[in-house]
């Protein structure tokens, strides 16, 4: 099934013309309206009439999330505020958010681009969609939300948390799809099995998953547990949000691209350099319709390689691989983004707690759980237990605070955190993605 | 009246209680008292010994976190109400006890107490009044 037949079926050929008029409608309105993205380019000696062909971009600067920071909260917004009728953002380092705009027409795109990927992943008007993604800044909610409102389906918006009144819900009002983080999903279905429902019962027939990286394994194991297809979606709030590329039921492999809106490209993960199609390296997107926040080839740090071949499902756009790692040491917890430097800065700014922490990441049964060890140092030990207990819950509370996903404080003995001569190693991530 | 008191952190790991004690050993401290408080992830371990400096020093050598605090060791009769008395004089003055431990002495004629107070000196004046002996450090060290 397609939303929008007549884009996501495009001939190359008219695809690319669209992709490159559009391209430059954007560079020209960027270098016009953003002083910061005009400076970037008046450096690297580029000007918008530079780009003639979908190459040239290679001529562009980079976008990094330093730069968005610099710019934090507005900087790079293209339109007056009074044009923004929503902000999103995602957690940052240090605590500092990235910041995300959205005119109607943006908003508009947004829920047309997840009407596709509902519709690519089987969901249909006639559907009751249980919208689980957390409602909020985050981009997950909202997006699913809107998209799944412009499909025309009746859609349940239970947002995150209360697992058991969500599947009392979900049964009561016979839900067909359901749109969740994978972790969560297996969770739900372990939930039902103590609850003493068995998940096959549920009209549930498809989940579209994303927000965090999931395995082909883990796939298996939440079609096999709830009895339903599991369909991959990617997105990141910097680009649109949700939405940016989905599988299709047909083929479940690799994600197609929403190509007449964002321009996909892989780069070499240390030198930049532009790959060939079908090479692996750095995920960078260019968007081409966005209004209050376009982003010029962001990237972002996600590693995967562009699919070309045709798929059964007749789109047109190319496929890109399920994302499995990063660049950077950015953790994904319960769909949650996770920098331990974030972790780093909230241990400094608690007195007398020393940096020397171990970030440990495990899958139990299907949650991500987060474990910091933290040593103890003279200066913050005491001979009473419950100080101690105090300064580990007041670890986990600022960390919560501040990165809004929990985790265990465990207090070790000094020097039991490995010393490295370079950079330390402080994240083990024993899950297996 | 006031005594040195070394306290020390410890992983829930098997062998580390073995590991100070050896320690101490070989320096020829000697422990005069002791008690372990656990929780699921850590314990603390409070000592007294009869050379808490050296201990306190050794220990970081090795790479302990340790740390110093007073407490008070008080004297009781070592018959059914002999801490009772203490704890009454204790109720009345409002005094909160962080935590205590007790061992008795040889001679079995009386019990000693190990009092941590937040409010040690109010506690040292309340139980003085009352008439209860308080133990100097060079007592309990050389107990």
């Amino acid at each position: 099934m397609l939303f929008n037949e007549e884009y996501e079926t495009l001939p190359r050929e008219a695809l690319e013309a669209l992709q490159l008029k559009r391209l430059r409608a954007q560079i020209e309105r960027v270098y016009a309206t953003v002083p910061y993205y005009r400076g970037k380019m008046d450096e690297a000696g580029v000007l918008p009439g530079d780009i003639k062909t979908l190459a040239d971009i290679s001529k562009l600067p980079f976008t990094t999330k330093e730069d968005l920071r610099k710019n934090y909260p507005f900087g790079l917004f293209t339109v007056p505020l009074e044009r923004v009728v929503r902000i999103h953002a995602s957690s940052g380092t240090t605590g500092q958010p990235t910041v995300v705009g959205y005119t109607k027409r943006d908003i508009a795109i947004w829920a047309e681009l997840m009407a596709r990927c509902l519709t690519a992943a089987g969901a249909t008007p006639k559907d009751i969609i249980h919208n689980a993604y957390g409602y909020g800044l985050f981009t997950g909610g909202l997006g699913a939300h809107y998209g799944a409102e412009n499909l025309g389906a009746t859609v349940v918006p239970i947002s995150g948390g209360n697992t058991k009144r969500q599947i009392m819900l979900m049964r009561d009002f016979g839900s067909t799809v359901l749109l969740c983080t994978p972790s969560y999903a297996l969770n739900l279905a372990e939930a039902m099995t103590d609850m003493g429902i068995d998940p096959k019962e549920m009209a549930l027939k498809v989940g579209v998953f994303g927000a965090e990286p999931w395995s082909e394994n883990m796939r298996e194991e939440i079609e096999k547990k709830l009895g339903i297809k599991a369909i991959d979606i990617y997105g990141l709030s910097e680009i649109i949000g949700p939405g940016v590329a989905i599988e299709c039921a047909e083929e479940q492999k690799g994600l197609h691209v929403m190509e007449d809106h964002f321009l996909p490209e892989i780069v070499h993960p240390e030198t930049f350099e532009p790959l060939p199609l079908g090479e692996k390296g750095e995920l960078v997107f260019t968007t081409l319709t966005k209004e209050a926040f376009p982003v010029i080839r962001y990237r972002t740090k996600d590693f995967s390689r562009l699919i070309t071949n045709p798929c059964a499902c007749g789109r047109t756009f190319f496929r890109m691989e399920k994302v499995t790692g990063r660049s950077d040491d950015m953790l994904i917890i319960r769909g949650v983004n996770v920098f331990p430097s974030q972790i780093e800065h909230v241990l400094i700014s608690i007195k007398g707690v020393e940096p020397h922490y171990q970030i440990i990441v495990n899958r139990e049964g299907s949650m991500d759980t987060l474990e910091v060890q933290v040593e103890v140092s003279d200066t913050v030990f005491s001979d009473e237990v419950k100080q101690l207990e105090g300064l580990a819950k007041k670890i986990q509370h600022e960390i919560k605070d501040l990165l809004g996903v929990s985790c265990k404080v465990k207090l070790v003995e000094p020097k039991t955190i490995q010393r490295s001569e370079g950079k330390a190693k402080r994240v083990i991530d024993n899950r297996k993605i | 009246m006031k005594v040195e008191q070394i306290a020390i952190f410890l992983e829930n790991k098997s062998g580390r209680l073995a590991e100070i004690t050896s320690i101490l050993a070989e320096k020829g401290i000697n422990i005069r008292a002791m008690s372990l408080a656990d929780t699921a992830d850590f314990g603390i371990l409070r000592l007294i010994v009869n050379d808490t400096e050296n201990a306190r020093k050794v220990l970081k050598e090795k790479g302990f976190t340790v740390g110093t605090t007073e407490v008070i060791v008080v004297e009781v009769a070592d018959k059914p109400g002999g801490l009772a008395g203490v704890l009454q004089t204790l109720k009345k003055s409002e005094i909160n006890i962080e935590y205590m431990y007790a061992f008795t002495q040889k001679s079995g004629e009386t019990g000693l107490i190990i009092f941590r107070f937040e409010k040690l000196d109010e506690a040292i004046n309340a139980l003085v009044k009352s008439g209860v002996r308080l133990l100097s450090g060079e007592e309990v060290y050389a107990i």
